[in-house]
């Protein structure tokens, strides 16, 4: 088990290890995301309270699932970067952040399209989630821009990681705070989002959507984390080897 | 067209559909891009200190 | 007498050491200390200015604005926490000190509350009263501020030792250090709000007083790491 985890630390052999395992989540992600769509569209009938508005559902709620995931894979490896300084480690951080800043967006975007024909308006401080979700964007934010501002490569993966895993605690704190503040503003609808009991017919597109996006998500993440590894290594002789021997056989 | 509607909520639901995929066809462009102008750096330098020696 | 002839400070002697150190140094430059407050008085000015004097509004938004003004005055103060001691030096001695970086790192939280924090809390009255706050409520208010200051110094050190030397680091120190201040920002002034509607003040404050103590448990510790990451 230790010897398989050594081996996967290694980056020439993550790099390749990676480019064969993507389709192999690519593919089923997209089966299972256009499954999803068909069926959040089509065929899960319309909501009682919000017509056929409720199908934003199906593509904002894996956003935000996605958005919290991602920031948690990119504090706990930055957390296992810092402590057991594995540099493959800091490298799937990296790469984390920007996909998980794109969901987080995402959500926010639908979130706010929602909630224009739901709400009447176009952005609601009352609603908790959307809310911490905005918080959520800054702390991705203020992240990317601390490894943007250091240079050096490996200070900036300590520094950042020291910061994802401040953020990370905070993160629960930031929702329940917000959550209470706005369960006393006055007035405010909350969106339950999909009412009290989903009907199976559906559940399981959305079921199916989010594991579709976690999916997709991990195929991404690998192609990016694959270009990190090959940027910091870029003076290493494996990399050297790797570029000959391609230029070799083209 | 019916369907397409999704009774008055059209715009609304297909923008967010949209706008998903968009930011996922972004996201792969970006990162083949990426990883692709790494590769071309990488390679050429190579290339120069190939022909140095 | 050699260098293994000294001995070295117990941890205790180390925190007030350096604790102050700052102290004395705020006390020779009281501007470091008086601007941030003129800043605060200032950006609580800001709102009436902008907004228009009524009455109701000034009462409805006191809480707020007050909370907002405070937190950025500390965002201003904690710029220079680190900066001056980078400059001259004394960054490099606290790193290789005997006494351990963590303890350095409460102590110079602990003088920035001193300096900044506690400041604040014992101005915010004047401030609040150009509101029409009552007594009462501002009594609250400083309490809110008291405990959310502790807070802000601990969580902004952090922010602080990762920023310190960056390029443009004023904002960069901003952006990091605002998303985690949100809590405190929200608990804070809601709860001011609430006790001026009439409610009790108990839970935010408990709250108020529970993220005191969880901030100050962990934030010594991250902002040494983040001291010897940024100095390497």
């Amino acid at each position: 088990m230790w010897k398989f985890i050594h081996k996967m630390a290694s980056p020439p052999h993550f790099y390749g290890l990676a480019a064969r395992i993507i389709p192999w989540f690519a593919v089923p992600g997209l089966v299972l995301v256009a499954y999803a769509t068909y069926a959040g569209l089509f065929v899960a009938p319309a909501d009682y309270q919000q017509g056929d508005a409720f199908r934003i559902i199906y593509v904002h709620v894996p956003a935000a699932f996605l958005s919290m995931m991602t920031y948690m894979i990119m504090a706990i490896s930055a957390g296992i970067g810092l402590i057991w300084r594995i540099k493959l480690a800091h490298a799937v951080a990296a790469a984390a952040a920007p996909l998980g800043a794109w969901f987080t967006f995402l959500a926010l975007a639908t979130g706010s399209i929602w909630g224009r024909p739901m709400w009447g308006t176009w952005w609601e401080w009352g609603d908790p989630r959307l809310t911490s979700e905005l918080i959520m964007l800054f702390l991705y934010f203020g992240y990317m821009a601390l490894r943007g501002a250091i240079d050096d490569t490996a200070k900036a993966d300590k520094a950042s990681a020291v910061l994802a895993l401040v953020g990370a605690v905070n993160v629960p704190i930031i929702h329940f705070s917000v959550e209470w503040w706005s369960s006393l503003h006055q007035g405010a609808t909350l969106v339950r989002e999909g009412g009290p009991a989903m009907d199976m017919s559906m559940l399981y597109p959305l079921l199916a959507m989010i594991l579709g996006f976690k999916l997709l998500f991990s195929a991404l993440l690998l192609r990016r984390v694959r270009t990190e590894v090959l940027y910091r290594e870029r003076r290493t002789r494996w990399v050297r080897e790797l570029v000959l021997s391609e230029e070799a056989r083209s | 067209m019916e369907a397409l509607s999704m009774g008055v909520y059209g715009p609304y639901v297909w923008a967010c559909f949209i706008m998903t995929a968009m930011v996922f066809v972004i996201c792969e462009w970006r990162a083949r891009v990426h990883h692709r102008d790494v590769y071309s750096d990488i390679a050429e330098r190579v290339r120069a200190l190939g022909e140095k020696q | 007498m050699t260098a293994t002839d000294v001995k070295s400070p117990g941890l205790l002697a180390g925190l007030i050491g350096v604790a102050r150190r700052d102290l004395l140094l705020a006390w020779k430059r009281p501007g470091d200390i008086l601007n941030p407050l003129f800043f605060f008085a200032m950006v609580a000015a800001l709102f009436p200015l902008a907004v228009g004097p009524s009455a109701e509004q000034l009462e409805f938004s006191g809480p707020a604005v007050l909370w907002v003004a405070a937190l950025l005055a500390m965002l201003l103060s904690l710029n220079s926490l680190f900066l001056s001691d980078y400059e001259d030096g004394s960054l490099d001695q606290m790193l290789v000190s005997q006494t351990p970086l963590t303890v350095l790192a409460l102590g110079k939280s602990i003088a920035h509350w001193l300096t900044s924090g506690l400041p604040l809390v014992l101005v915010s009255p004047v401030v609040a009263l150009t509101f029409r706050m009552p007594f009462s409520v501002i009594g609250i208010l400083m309490l809110t501020l008291l405990l959310g200051t502790i807070s802000l110094s601990m969580l902004g050190s952090i922010g602080a030792a990762l920023t310190v030397g960056l390029h443009r680091g004023t904002a960069l120190l901003s952006l990091v250090v605002l998303p985690l201040a949100m809590p405190v920002l929200i608990f804070g002034s809601r709860t001011v709000a609430l006790v001026a509607a009439g409610d009790g003040a108990a839970g935010g404050l408990y709250f108020l007083a529970a993220y005191a103590v969880l901030v100050l448990s962990f934030a010594p510790f991250a902002t040494a790491a983040a001291l010897r990451i940024s100095n390497e």
